[in-house]
């Protein structure tokens, strides 16, 4: 499948490899294809085996493979040898880099005028609000995988501490969003800790392989504890947020009576956009300063060598327990507002698919950059959405708009770092020298 | 109290040992490295000498012995007590590496800014008073910024201070390694072979700087090295090592003499070295 790097220099053998690759191609196409397409089985009326064949489809799906791979070889031919800087000419990447100028505060105020846009799309609400909760994720997860390097698998854990809290919290006792919201940030802080103390010594795959069990260990204990959480029944009634004390309902008390104003079942939703979007730029705000503090560093140092931290002094186990702490701490935020937004949560909510998802858009994205997970968990969440026509090929699509995207991009949509200080000029980083970190 | 001849010594190290399992990789070795000082610990491949410094700065526990490091004001630490990070941390032990070990993903500015996490860590009130912009961490913040700029300009890195460590030239990390050890602020600096795969001229050029270290800081010392031109020119004391154990030491000059010290290195017998030695001269 590769060209040979020589096809540039000589075009004259380029063409006559050209047709051999394609054609190469187009008969493992044929040979896999004759027997998948090409010739149909079914059980008869009388339970013998009668077939048919298939020639047309078989020609037609042997001549695209011949036809693409004869494109795809071209576009190489065009694009040059592979390297992620040489794909994208000079041209684009100038308006590349124009565009990243802009790029963030304009999807900021695109984010901000979502709910007067689409104030009566009910739909597009929700969905705004689901990529928004997942951009909060990506962020927090951000904090442990992007900056600190520690592989977790099992983020999702901490939604559901937050969730849980807030669900439990306010059913039991009739607290208050606006109490129980940071009290579920602290205790998903706690179980961060808590997470962070058996592991400190693993690394990379092991690691990965006991925050995975931590995730499940934290559902099956919500599952199991059904005096406490009511088990696989979940918690229902969760009261909704209000906005400061005064609720967004249709009574006497509500806010659209003391406004004056006709009520809607829309008032709460656009609440609860804006009070995620709070919650997520809190978040980005929160890792952005950090990023630039003696803490940030650590942990960014800490991803690329952490024998050198030890070595300058730095109390690894403590820095790896911040990380940890703060990642969870934005989880559980996170879920507080998932549960008052749902109104019930079970634990089927807080499966490892979750942390998988989290863990996704925060690849995909580019470990540490902050503006890729936000792009990350629009395309993923909001790309799911968008593919929902293509019914059963959805998965297909979405699959292989990954694999494309990984190909294209290795480290995610924004790869390279910015240095979080600088003498003259701050200069983006090439990901091919950060570190991923060992775990 | 710089009289006292204890006190001029800021490294002693009394009967260590290391074992791995049944291999003793270093055997009852004691010296001592004096205070603003130079001290080379040299030896052939597989001597021990890493082992030795690895105990010194934390990254092995010692299997038996002691290793104490006095500081100006007389405080006495037992370093085999001390694990990790608090090495650093509290004795002031700063350590480069045999292979590099940078953030390649940073700058060089922020290698050294993270070389002073400690200081820049009390001073942001743990992350709280950073957190909300306090001024007193914006000072400290500058004060850092200071420092690392002052060591970019010593090892001459100034121009490249925001290019990131990795994207630098091989002899330029290990100088800015040097100048990251030295940021932590150390009373003792450990180096592990600083020298290795450097050329003739910014071997010249690391001399002159571990000197000026020794000379304007006033910075103790401790080397691996085996490029002999850098040990002869700039050692104040030389530990020679093979097998484990303590085969010579003294000045440059004793120790270039030393037939069991030329054996070690030809893997001859030392009465052989001797004859080889009287035949030469």
């Amino acid at each position: 499948m590769t060209a040979p790097p020589t096809m540039t220099a000589k075009p004259a053998t380029g063409i006559s490899s050209l047709l051999k690759t394609a054609f190469i191609n187009a008969l493992v196409a044929l040979v896999l294809f004759s027997l998948m397409v090409g010739i149909r089985t079914e059980a008869g009326p009388d339970g013998q085996l009668t077939y048919w064949t298939r020639f047309g489809e078989l020609a037609s799906l042997v001549a695209i493979v011949f036809g693409g791979s004869i494109v795809i070889e071209l576009l190489r031919l065009w694009m040059g040898p592979a390297g992620t800087e040489k794909l994208v000419p000079p041209a684009v990447q100038s308006g590349l880099s124009f565009v990243g100028r802009y790029l963030a505060p304009a999807l900021l105020i695109f984010t901000l005028l979502v709910p007067v846009i689409f104030y009566n799309q009910r739909y597009i609400l929700d969905l705004a609000i689901l990529v928004l909760t997942y951009v909060m994720l990506g962020w927090g997860l951000n904090v442990v995988v992007g900056l600190a390097g520690l592989l977790d698998l099992g983020y999702v854990a901490f939604y559901a501490v937050g969730a849980y809290s807030y669900g439990l919290l306010a059913t039991n006792f009739g607290w208050s969003f606006w109490i129980c919201l940071p009290l579920a940030g602290i205790l998903a802080a706690f179980w961060g800790v808590l997470l962070g103390f058996p592991v400190l010594r693993l690394r990379g795959d092991y690691l990965a392989i006991v925050t995975l069990a931590f995730g499940e260990i934290i559902r099956l204990v919500i599952i199991n504890w059904q005096s406490l959480t009511g088990g696989p029944n979940g918690v229902s009634g969760i009261p909704r947020p209000t906005f400061f004390g005064i609720p967004l309902d249709n009574s006497d008390d509500g806010l659209a009576a003391k406004l004056g104003i006709e009520y809607s079942s829309t008032h709460r939703i656009v609440f609860l956009f804006y009070l995620i979007l709070a919650l997520a730029l809190l978040t980005n705000w929160v890792t952005i300063r950090l990023r630039r503090l003696p803490i940030g560093r650590a942990w960014e140092a800490l991803r690329e060598d952490e024998v050198a931290c030890r070595a300058l002094g730095i109390n690894t186990t403590t820095t790896k327990l911040t990380a940890f702490a703060t990642g969870a701490m934005f989880g559980g935020f996170a879920g507080a507002f998932f549960a008052t937004r749902q109104g019930f949560i079970s634990p089927e909510s807080f499966t490892f698919q979750e942390s998988a998802l989290v863990l996704a858009i925060v690849v995909l994205g580019g470990m540490g950059s902050q503006l890729g997970v936000a792009l990350a968990a629009l395309a993923m969440i909001g790309g799911f959405e968008l593919f929902r026509g293509l019914e059963t090929y959805r998965m297909l699509v979405f699959g292989m708009a990954m694999v494309l995207i990984m190909i294209w991009r290795p480290r995610g949509l924004i790869g390279h770092r910015a240095p979080t200080v600088y003498l003259t000029k701050a200069q983006a980083i090439s990901s091919d020298l950060v570190k991923e970190g060992h775990g | 109290m710089s009289g006292d001849k204890i006190n001029d010594r800021i490294l002693g190290v009394d009967r260590l040992t290391m074992r791995f399992g049944g291999i003793v990789a270093v055997q009852d070795l004691s010296f001592a490295a004096e205070r603003k000082k130079i001290t080379a610990l040299i030896g052939p491949n597989g001597a021990g000498k890493t082992t030795v410094f690895n105990c010194i700065t934390g990254f092995y526990k010692p299997s038996g012995g002691s290793i104490r490091l006095t500081h100006d004001d007389g405080r006495t630490i037992a370093l085999e007590r001390l694990n990790d990070f608090r090495i650093a941390k509290q004795a002031k032990v700063a350590r480069t590496f045999q292979n590099i070990r940078l953030f390649p993903g940073m700058t060089a500015l922020e290698n050294l800014m993270v070389a002073q996490h400690n200081a820049l860590m009390r001073a942001s009130g743990f992350t709280f008073l950073g957190l909300v912009g306090a001024p007193v961490y914006r000072d400290a913040e500058k004060h850092a910024i200071d420092l690392a700029t002052d060591w970019l300009r010593r090892v001459h890195l100034l121009d490249r201070a925001d290019d990131a460590a990795g994207n630098l030239a091989y002899g330029d990390q290990r100088r800015l390694e040097i100048a990251r050890a030295m940021c932590t602020e150390p009373a003792l600096l450990c180096l592990d072979e600083p020298a290795a795969g450097l050329n003739a001229r910014e071997s010249a050029a690391l001399s002159e700087l571990l000197l000026s270290i020794r000379d304007e800081l006033g910075t103790s010392i401790l080397l691996i090295e085996h490029d002999m031109s850098v040990v002869m020119e700039i050692s104040d004391h030389i530990v020679v090592m093979d097998h484990g154990v303590k085969i010579a030491q003294g000045t440059p000059r004793e120790v270039r003499d030393d037939p069991k010290v030329i054996a070690a290195y030809l893997g001859t017998d030392e009465d052989e070295a001797a004859a080889v030695m009287e035949g030469g001269t």
